[in-house]
């Protein structure tokens, strides 16, 4: 008898303890209100304000002539093309150069590579704008470079290597480059080196068993830093501008002209909603793809 | 060079085949370092076009910048705006931090995923978004609605660095500071806090370092009287080249430099 008695009681502090529980669970969540109302208030209702925007005509109506506007215009896919351009050629200068970089660095001693890891740091926590500027002196017509160059001799006149293509490249890949070399190096920091004994073990050449294992292993931080430096072009607007001189148009670049030139919230809003959902569709992909990618090689 | 023989690494290499690598890295780190520090010699050029390295040199452009007041103005606000930034956005974001990761709810993964949102979408949108939204509420050139913003953008930064402290930290002091009769909120202050400092402090830096260097959101929702160093420094830079802005790049480096060095040396305190 007295036994179920005390069973009852138990069960009824269990119920007051979960009870209990559940309401110091959110008592805790809502440490994170500030957090959430800001973001409401500065991005989720100024945004959703755009995306209305955009499906709205110049009469104040639901249209979509701000899309159709950007299918028909041969300025909008030109923007677009070069957005795509500038974002891929960006990407694969970073992986050139990055790779090398992000290997060396994890090749070293831990300590050794924390120095030398300033050479990512220092660059990645200076102001863009500052470099975006010591690229614009480095690159003019009687910029450094070009000084340099002739009294080397590797061209006789200046070479005009800002105020377009060439000099948005440089300026950004210099910028993207540690969004790439941080997680590379994170996940090539986790490969495990006996990986590499028993590949020499067995008779694979340096040159074999960093193809057929490290790199492989390799890929996962790559593709994440890749795919940060890929999105973060998509939208880059202060580098371009600055370094393209007016001759390459990206996106951002082309909202900011339409709300200059036109006042034209309708149009500027739908570039800017094709924009964000580019970079969650890409995003989306990539979590998707980096999920097959450990279920194909487990987690590493 | 018998260090050439040794072997670099434990794979069949020796130091001497890798020194193309240390060659190619070295290259590489030198571009990513030297085109940034170039404009500090050359800020201290006399002459009106920057010049590597400077025939002359002064403090000319120095003198520029401490006299004018549209610059002086425009480095107050930054720097009000950067620590106001870092006021609101640090305590935000540890809460926030702290909030998600001790509660074990199953929203806390979506609640941290909808906090990082800002990292997310594209600055250029942000930026647009708030001036239409500030236009319809007055916010437009204030110094609050700035700041607000930039308080959004730097508080997913706070979160990370929290959140990765918190993983490296043991729970269960907290748990028996309770069960000897602490509060919750005391056991954070006593026992928690004093151990996630050194990471409260990095942080806080980072936000501060965000707002400062925050250019877009400034060029749209800062104006007159409290527009910041960054608008007026992207304005003169697509116009021609000052080579006041050479000083003050300068100056911001040393701010940057200043901060990086001091985590890194909290970071190494914390070990």
């Amino acid at each position: 008898m007295s036994a179920s008695t005390a069973s009852k009681t138990e069960g009824i502090n269990e119920k007051l303890l979960r009870i209990q529980g559940i309401r110091e669970q959110r008592l805790l969540l809502s440490l994170a209100t500030p957090a959430v109302l800001a973001i409401v208030a500065i991005i989720v209702i100024p945004v959703g304000w755009l995306f209305y925007l955009s499906f709205t005509g110049s009469n104040g109506h639901l249209s979509l002539e701000n899309y159709q506007r950007m299918i028909e215009y041969k300025s909008y896919a030109r923007v677009f093309v070069t957005t795509f351009q500038v974002s891929i050629l960006t990407t694969l200068i970073c992986i050139l150069i990055g790779y090398p970089l992000a290997y060396f660095l994890a090749m070293l001693p831990q300590r050794l590579a924390g120095f030398f890891m300033l050479a990512v740091l220092l660059p990645f926590w200076t102001s863009l704008l500052v470099r975006t500027y010591a690229w614009l002196v480095l690159l003019q017509k009687n910029g450094i470079l070009n000084d340099f160059a002739m009294s080397v001799g590797l061209w006789d006149t200046p070479v005009k290597l800002v105020h377009n293509l060439t000099g948005t490249l440089i300026g950004m890949a210099h910028i993207m480059l540690p969004f790439l070399v941080l997680p590379l190096y994170g996940s090539m920091r986790k490969i495990q080196r006996d990986l590499m004994h028993a590949a020499a073990n067995l008779g694979a050449s340096p040159v074999q068993s960093f193809w057929k294992i490290y790199f492989p292993l390799s890929m996962s931080g790559m593709v994440a830093g890749s795919l940060i430096v890929f999105v973060l072009c998509l939208g880059f607007y202060v580098t371009p501008a600055v370094l393209g001189g007016g001759r390459v148009v990206m996106v951002a670049t082309q909202i900011t002209a339409i709300l200059e030139n036109q006042y034209n919230w309708g149009a500027a809003s739908a570039l800017g909603v094709v924009l964000l959902i580019a970079t969650l569709v890409i995003l989306y992909a990539a979590t998707k793809l980096m999920k097959l990618d450990a279920a194909l090689f487990g987690k590493h | 060079m018998n260090w050439l023989k040794k072997p670099a690494s434990d794979t069949q290499l020796t130091h001497g085949d890798r020194l193309w690598l240390y060659f190619v890295a070295t290259i590489i780190m030198l571009l990513l370092v030297i085109p940034t520090f170039i404009v500090i010699p050359m800020s201290f050029s006399e002459s009106q076009y920057l010049e590597f390295p400077p025939e002359h040199w002064s403090a000319r452009w120095y003198n520029v910048y401490f006299e004018s007041s549209k610059w002086m103005r425009a480095t107050v606000t930054s720097v009000q705006v950067g620590v106001l930034t870092m006021l609101v956005a640090t305590p935000m974001g540890v809460m926030a931090a702290y909030a998600l990761f001790v509660s074990g709810h199953r929203a806390a993964r979506a609640i941290f995923a909808f906090l990082i949102t800002p990292m997310i979408v594209p600055v250029i949108l942000i930026a647009i978004g708030a001036f239409y939204a500030y236009g319809r509420v007055g916010l437009n050139n204030t110094i609050t609605g700035l700041v607000l913003a930039h308080a959004v953008l730097a508080t997913p930064l706070v979160m990370i660095v929290i959140t990765s402290a918190l993983r490296n930290y043991d729970l269960n002091q907290e748990r028996v500071a309770r069960s000897l009769g602490a509060t919750r909120l005391k056991a954070f202050f006593v026992i928690t806090l004093p151990q996630i400092k050194f990471s409260i402090v990095t942080s806080a830096l980072l936000a501060f370092l965000t707002s400062f260097d925050e250019v877009i959101i400034a060029i749209f929702v800062s104006g007159g009287v409290n527009a910041t160093l960054t608008k007026h420094m992207f304005s003169s830079l697509r116009d021609f080249i000052d080579p006041t802005i050479a000083a003050i790049s300068t100056i911001m480096i040393l701010v940057s430099t200043t901060l990086l060095l001091a985590t890194q040396f909290i970071g190494s305190r914390q070990k």
